[in-house]
Formats: structure tokens, sequence, C-alpha cells
């Protein structure tokens, strides 16, 4: 298995560097091997399902727990032997952590207290910080009298105003409900761009990787299967496994025959032989079976016959799907046991189809992707 | 629905409550309040050799504030409880801190070892301890043996230190047990989130860990408080001349002198001074407690 390298943005300078990173909890190894490079003033995402080792990265950067093997370097100087308290990261809980003795006043400059601040200065940055997430005027208020949505405002302005290098956010909206986790998607987005500082955020939830980071890494049983932008993961995902884990995709089977200058050139019984070009294929493959992958919304509906498209299929829709803007049909293809999904958009005057409707379905050339 | 049916259903509704209750009210009532309310009543009448005298009087009550062997053994009850009180709370805590934070998968364990003791009578475990210090107890021999000493220490035996060390070591469960649980119930995400904010691991001990286990340091400290206050068999036993306390003169008014009115005026006193250090307690615990979610 060819694993990416760890690249990163262009002429962006390193903040967090990990090499190697490997980790156990007694005899079984949740982090083996990991090498990433964030970059300065990135909103950096650790994606995967539950189990898969980001946490514990998340964990190991803060300095909660220790590698194994590896090293951790931040803004260039190296980490594994500094402790929690000495690290230039701060966090955010999932639970938040807010300290439930003490007020929101309290809880905010909890960690100014050692730095030796007069009272006025503390008080004018506590003020400052908490009009900055939104929660000026709660100063007295006792932290068990919070909603959720404030109290992960109060933990996120007693990390900030510490001014981290690095802020560690792990699964901070997995507790919300969904307005609630949009708007704090906005809000965290907006403040790592006026604060410039780098954000890594551990999330579950696909969407929000998407929505709200720069980059993302991908990973799958202690290792990182895929590093890239939003864009490189959804549209680019190098194996079936990831892409099914960011959204929905069809796989077809599919042969590659080899790559010239032109392209790639793949085969399959629906389409033939076509070209496609070079960046549809992520990481290099082997000539050989391979998977063509195709997100729904990149299939459409043909209504007419002169709808144009550079593959056609007629198919029988098994499953109707209406989500109100949008339409998710699953259909089978005639001798074949391959189901496909199509999603449309819905708009005025579009014909919403009925189960055991036989449609025809289309797509182009440049949709498709090949992966392991 | 009818009207005697509704009425119906609403006594049908209420029976349960009631019926739950009842059972314990009553029971409190004829064997918790009926006695105090009696003890009060005794203790405005006097005693008359053989005779009851029922004219009401607060005569019981001038004899134990005017009289000084009163106070005195009050004042010794309350220092020998306080003592033990803080002395019992200070060792538990490391004792449950240990448990909580580094028991690990032994915790059900280390928590049954620490039942142990009550396998045994309290009474045996007075005992032993006079086996312990006694003249020719254990630690005298040993330490004569050793040559670290030519005749055996006196001032360890029949005193009030010997009397703390008893209670202490008799009521360390009960403490141990209620301030496991506080630290039990830190969310040890806390103390990491301190350590993420700068914390020293003293800092955070200072600054999270103790002010969050203080409900049940409270509770620890009127768990002892309360019953050795008005300990009497330790004391007894023990104590020697300069370790009695006011249980004690309580018992020998009941017995002895044949003054039963004049024991529960003494009673009474030392109730309401333990009401009261108690209320004190459960006003600063509720400081603490209203803060905790």
């Amino acid at each position: 298995m060819a694993s990416p390298s760890p690249k990163k943005q262009t002429n962006v300078p390193s903040m967090v560097k990990l090499s190697g990173i490997r980790k156990s909890f007694t005899d079984v190894e949740v982090v083996k091997g990991v090498d990433l490079d964030i970059g300065k003033g990135e909103f950096f995402s650790l994606l995967g399902p539950s189990g898969c080792g980001k946490t514990t990265l998340l964990r190991m950067i803060a300095g909660f727990e220790s590698a194994n093997e590896g090293i951790i370097s931040i803004n260039g100087e190296q980490m594994n032997k500094v402790d929690a308290n000495e690290r230039p990261t701060n966090m955010v809980f999932q639970s938040y952590a807010i300290f439930p003795h003490l007020n929101v006043a309290q809880n905010v400059a909890y960690g100014l207290k050692k730095l030796g601040l007069s009272k006025d200065e503390m008080k004018k940055k506590v003020d400052e910080m908490l009009k900055l997430v939104d929660l000026d005027g709660y100063q007295e208020r006792q932290s068990y009298a919070l909603s959720g949505g404030q109290r992960q405002r109060v933990a996120l302005a007693r990390a900030l105003i510490m001014e981290p290098k690095v802020l560690l956010l792990d699964e901070p909206l997995s507790a919300l409900d969904k307005k609630l986790r949009e708007h704090m998607q906005q809000e965290l987005r907006r403040l790592q761009r006026t604060l410039g500082i780098t954000f890594i955020l551990v999330t579950h939830d696909q969407e929000e990787a998407l929505i709200m980071s720069d980059r993302i890494a991908v990973m799958f049983d202690g290792k990182i299967a895929q590093v890239g932008t939003p864009r490189e993961i959804y549209e680019r995902p190098v194996s079936q496994r990831v892409a099914s884990f960011i959204g929905v995709m069809n796989f077809l089977k599919g042969d590659l025959n080899g790559k010239t200058e032109k392209g790639i050139s793949i085969t399959s019984d629906m389409f033939g032989e076509i070209m496609l070009d070079a960046n549809q294929m992520p990481s290099p493959l082997e000539p050989g079976a391979v998977t063509i992958g195709i997100r729904p919304e990149m299939m459409s509906v043909l209504y007419r016959d002169s709808d144009a498209a550079d593959n056609r299929l007629t198919v029988k829709v098994t499953s109707v799907d209406y989500y109100g803007d949008m339409t998710f049909y699953a259909v089978s293809i005639p001798k074949s046991e391959n189901h496909l999904s199509v999603c449309m958009r819905n708009t005025v005057g579009r014909h919403v189809y009925q189960l055991d409707d036989d449609i025809v379905i289309g797509w182009s050339n440049a949709s498709m992707v090949v992966l392991r | 629905m009818s009207a005697v049916g509704t009425l119906r259903s609403k006594i049908k509704s209420s029976v349960p409550g009631w019926r739950l209750i009842g059972g314990p009210f009553l029971f409190g009532f004829l064997l918790l309040l009926t006695p105090l309310l009696l003890m009060i009543l005794l203790s405005f009448w006097t005693q008359n050799y053989l005779k009851l005298d029922r004219t009401f009087t607060i005569n019981n009550y001038v004899e134990v504030f005017s009289h000084p062997v009163y106070f005195t053994l009050i004042k010794r009850s309350l220092n020998i409880s306080l003592l033990v009180t803080l002395t019992t709370v200070l060792l538990a805590f490391p004792v449950a801190y240990y448990i909580s934070f580094y028991g690990g998968k032994r915790k059900a364990f280390l928590l049954f070892l620490i039942t142990i003791p009550f396998w045994t009578s309290y009474l045996l475990r007075i005992f032993l301890w006079k086996i312990i210090l006694g003249y020719n107890g254990v630690i005298n021999s040993g330490l004569m043996s050793l040559n670290i000493i030519e005749e055996p220490l006196s001032f360890i035996l029949y005193n009030s230190n010997a009397v703390v060390l008893a209670l202490a070591h008799a009521y360390a469960p009960f403490a141990i047990l209620p301030i496991f649980v506080s630290l039990e119930k830190i969310d040890r995400s806390l103390l990491e989130a301190g350590r993420d904010l700068g914390d020293s691991a003293l800092r955070s001990f200072f600054h999270i860990t103790l002010p969050l286990a203080m409900p049940g340091l409270i509770a620890a400290a009127l768990i002892i408080f309360i019953p050795t206050i008005g300990d009497y068999v330790t004391p007894r036993l023990v104590g020697g001349t300069d370790g009695l306390m006011i249980a004690n003169m309580i018992q020998v008014q009941f017995s002895k002198a044949n003054n039963a009115p004049l024991g529960t005026a003494l009673a009474i006193v030392s109730l309401s001074i333990v009401v009261f250090i108690s209320l004190l307690f459960i006003l600063i615990n509720r400081r603490y407690l209203r803060r905790q979610v």
C-alpha cells in the first residue's frame, strides 16, 4: 500500500510536525506510524471513525499521552519531553471540562492566573475574550447555569485567552444540536481566520470536516489513509474506504490498461475503453482490476433523449428517498447485481420518479475517479 | 367521570404515598421523636431520691451551666471529637485519593479491604488498642526488647490521646468512603484542562481536586464528628481519668448518681451543641454542593 506522503500547502511554514508516531495502550496499538505536517495558520482536521486513533493523536500533540515512537515538534521545537502544561497548545475538550466550582470569568481567567497579571489587565483580557466568543455579560454566570453552546464558548475562550500557537479541538461540536452545531462551525471558522492560529480539529463528522477545514487527514485503524484539501478528499479519494467515509460513492468494476502521455486508459463492460485525465487516478495504481468511483450527484437522470452525456445507461428505480431539496434514487442495472445511487436536485417541474420506473441515467467521463 | 369516581381515584392514587412513608414515619415518631420529647420533659423535672418531682424547673440547666465540671467535660468532648475528626479526615484523604486515582482495576478490592475492620465488633477493636498501647502491651514490650526504652511508657494509654487514636482508627472507613465517592465524581478531563492551562500538579490539586472533593470531606467530617462527640465506650476503656467525656457523665447521672433529669439536661445541652456545629458544616457544604451539577 502506497501511503500518501505528508505534503503540506505550498509556502506555509510548518507548525506541527509528526514523524513516525506510534502509540500502544497495554498491548493494543492505536496509532501505527503517523507522519503529518500541519502548516502555520491552517485549519486542519483529523477525520475518522471512532477508534481510529485520531483523539489519541490529538492528545499526544497536547502532551496528555506520550508517543511510544516518533517525534512531535511544534513550531520547530521537539515536544516529546515537554509536559502538557509547558506546551504552546491549548485544548477544547469534548466534554468542555468547564470547572464547575468557578463562574464564567473565573473559568476563562484560570490559565492567566500564573502569568502574574494585575487584576485590571486580567479583567480586560477576560472581557475581550468573552466579547470575541459572544458571551459578554456572562462574566458572573455560574457554570452550571450555562447551556451546551455557552459551555462550548467558555471552553473556547478559556483556551484562546492563553494565545496558544495551536488550538486543539476534540470533537467540540458533537454534543450540540444540529442548528447550533452548524452555527458554531461558521463561528469557529470565522475565529480561526481572524486570529490566524493553527486549529487542529478531531471529528468523525465528514460534513463538518469538509465545511471547516483547509486540509483534512482521513484516518483508519491508526493510520492516515489520505491527506488533502476538502475537494481533493471528496473528489479524488484514493480508496473505496475513504470515498465511502466521505459521503456516498458508486463503485463500478473496471480495468486499468495503462498510463500514457494523454492520460490513463480504462475499460469497463459498461462503457468500453475510454481515456481519463491523469489526475483522475489520485494514487498511482498498477495496471489490472481497479474500481471506478462516481459520486451520486455527478450522475444525472436524463429526462430527454437529447440530453447530452458521455455515458448513458437504462436502469430500474428500486427506491426513492425524497429529501425536499434533493431526491435520491437507488437504481439497479439490468442483468447485473450492481446498484447505483443517483441524486437529483428538485426544481420546478422536474419529475420525481416512482418505484420500478425505467429511467436513463448519464454521467461524464470527467466525473469518474479511479481508485483501489 | 363522576364526582365519586374522581374522588375514588384521588384516594387510590394517594394511597401508595402515605403507605410508603407511613411505616418509617411511625417508626421515627415512636422511637426517635417521642423519646426526645420525653427527655426534654424530664430535663425540666427534679429527682428527689426515689420520687420524681414533676413541677417545672430550670434548675437542671442552671446546674449544668454553673458547675465547671460539666463545662470542662463538654469542652473536652468537643476537643477530642474535633481532633478525631481532623485526624481521621486528614489520614483518610490520602487513602481515598490513592484508591480513586491509582486504584485501577483493584479499586473494588481495596474498598473491600477497608471494610474488613467491621468484621470484628467495635468493642473488641477498642480492647485491641488496650493490648497494643498497654503497660505490658505490644508497643511497650517491643520498644523494651529493642532496648529503646528502659521502662514502659505510661503516656500512651489511659488519656485523651489514646481516645483520639482509637476513635480515629474506628471511624476511618466512614471518612474514606464519602471522600472516595467525591473524588470519583471529579471528571478527570477537568484535571487535564487544568494541566492544559499550565497547572503544576500541586496547583491543580489545590485549585481543582480539593474544592471539588470538599462536599465529601465535609460529609466525612460530619459523619465522624456527630457520633464521636457522644462516644462513651472508648473513653471508658482507654481514656483513663482525663480522657472521660460528657457521655460518661451523662451515664453516671442516669445510673450511679440516680439523677436522670440532670442527665437529660446534660444530654439536651450537648445535643444542641452538636446540632449547632452540624448546621455550620451543612451550611458550608451547601456552598460547595450548589456549584456542582
